[in-house]
């Protein structure tokens, strides 16, 4: 299908994108990558009247560490950070998601900023944002501000984004030495959306695991932590985590798969991170 | 702002004015105002590949950009990378392995496995699956897409040396 007509306006900084939201209200949308705004425009899910197109503006897509963190431009493409050093070096656990969003096609549009602001509760970067502890970089009309990612999932599609705010960029804590992440999803074709997907990030010495953060994707309205897995996992008992899952998670049916599966599933996911977590490194 | 919004680009080479509808795509506006019809519009959604183009040398889904978007740009389609010969090679394997039956899906898988050649020279087949995984063929299996995409790789590499 075709969208219904809109009127385009190409924002020049991030000032002008905000002040563009504030003019036309309820009736605008902040264009990314398209890769899934335009899909439901095309689809007549959504007809705003009109685009404001982000892809104008300089300095928004850079991949930087700075003190401790790695900060990440909303309009990176998926493909700048599939290929970035930094990311490989110092978010490892941002480059194991990567090749299992969608296509190279895609990729070559898709940005982090419109898939931490679309927040599809089976997409593969929100949960690692999650499984991270990071921060999301919010500008409004009123100013800038910073949510942990921990505040920022608030429903099915919905976040702490006003409807006159824009996302900038999200920091994520650097990896430091000790630290291990582990990523595993079932999807039913590469590059589909998961059925079930985890996130997780861990600090691993002397044999036990700590400050275990699991995000669990495609099995609730957001991605969700799993937080008496978490402790159990910390106790080193892999079997009670599993089992912990019964009371963290109560996944609802979707187009994909009924929640008892997706239940199923989640502990299947959860061994296998967690072998990643703990496998001796070479 | 405006819904009408005039653009300038490359197309193939050649340099393009129009005027077109904000909410026109990429594919449409090659199609339809530029009569360019080697892209195909299959769902319109992203899925399948079928309206695969290159934007500033990036593949990209032509039905899920906006042709207001590629003021400035230079894009490539199917009619410009076949006229320049960059392909011939994969053209003709596709033929000889029988990797397309009615065709539809052939100017996206083309582009597409162009695309993966010219950032790996010597893919796995896994990874050639991989890689062609967002291009619906409905008709050949992929097997013997996954074919020629593989004989291409192994003759250019031979042509190197
Ligand atoms: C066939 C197909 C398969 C896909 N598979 C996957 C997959 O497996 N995993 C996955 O994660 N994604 C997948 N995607 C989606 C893809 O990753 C998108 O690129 C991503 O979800 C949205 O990013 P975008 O830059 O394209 O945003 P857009 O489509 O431009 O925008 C999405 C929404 O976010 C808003 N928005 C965008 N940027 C900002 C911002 N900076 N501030 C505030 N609001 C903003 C827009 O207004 C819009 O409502 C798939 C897409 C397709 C078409
Ligand atoms: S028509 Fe564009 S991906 Fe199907
Ligand atoms: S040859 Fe018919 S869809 Fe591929």
């Amino acid at each position: 299908m075709k969208p219904a007509p809109f009127a385009y306006a190409k924002a020049r900084s991030v000032e002008d994108a905000i002040a563009l939201l504030a003019q036309h209200g309820e009736g605008a949308k902040l264009l990314a990558g398209g890769q899934s705004l335009i899909a439901t425009l095309n689809m007549r899910l959504s007809a705003p009247r009109i685009l404001i197109d982000l892809n104008g503006i300089a300095g928004l897509n850079s991949i930087t560490l700075k003190g401790g963190e790695v900060e990440i431009g909303a309009m990176t493409r998926h493909a700048e950070i599939e290929r970035s050093d930094v990311i490989r070096k110092h978010a490892p656990l941002i480059a194991m998601a990567m090749p299992h969003i969608a296509h190279p096609a895609i990729r070559n549009r898709g940005t982090i900023g419109g898939s931490i602001a679309f927040a599809d509760p089976a997409a593969e970067l929100p949960a690692c944002l999650l499984a991270l502890g990071g921060l999301v970089e919010i500008a409004g009309p009123k100013g800038k501000r910073t949510v942990k990612a921990d505040d920022y999932f608030k429903g099915l599609y919905e976040t702490a984004i006003g409807a006159c705010d824009m996302l900038t960029g999200i920091r994520l804590p650097a990896a430091p030495a000790a630290s291990r992440y582990g990523f595993a999803e079932l999807s039913r074709r590469h590059g589909d959306y998961a059925v079930a997907g985890l996130a997780a990030s861990a600090t691993f010495a002397s044999g036990k695991l700590t400050k275990v953060r699991l995000a669990f994707f495609g099995v609730d309205l957001t991605p969700v932590r799993a937080k008496a897995a978490e402790m159990a996992l910390a106790g080193g008992d892999l079997d009670k985590a599993v089992a912990a899952l019964a009371s963290d998670l109560d996944p609802p049916d979707d187009i994909q798969e009924n929640g008892a599966v997706k239940k199923h599933l989640a502990g299947v996911l959860l061994r296998r991170v967690v072998q990643q977590l703990t496998e001796t490194r070479a | 702002m405006n819904e009408m919004c005039d653009i300038s680009l490359t197309v193939n080479g050649e340099r393009v004015s129009e005027r077109v509808e904000a909410r026109k795509s990429l594919v449409d506006f090659l199609r339809d105002d530029l009569t360019l019809t080697g892209s195909h519009v299959g769902c319109e959604h992203g899925v399948c590949g079928a309206c695969t183009v290159r934007v500033n040398g990036e593949i990209v889904r032509g039905c899920l950009m906006l042709a207001v978007q590629c003021d400035g740009a230079s894009v490539e389609t199917i009619e410009g990378v076949s006229d320049s010969g960059e392909i011939a090679d994969l053209q003709e394997a596709f033929q000889k392995r029988n990797a397309l039956q009615c065709g539809f899906c052939t100017p996206g898988m083309l582009l597409t496995a162009q695309d993966l050649l010219s950032n790996d020279q010597t893919p796995s087949r896994d990874h050639i699956r991989e890689h062609i995984s967002g291009n619906y063929c409905r008709c050949t299996g992929y097997h013997a897409i996954v074919d020629a995409v593989e004989s291409v790789a192994q003759a250019r590499k031979g042509s190197r040396k």
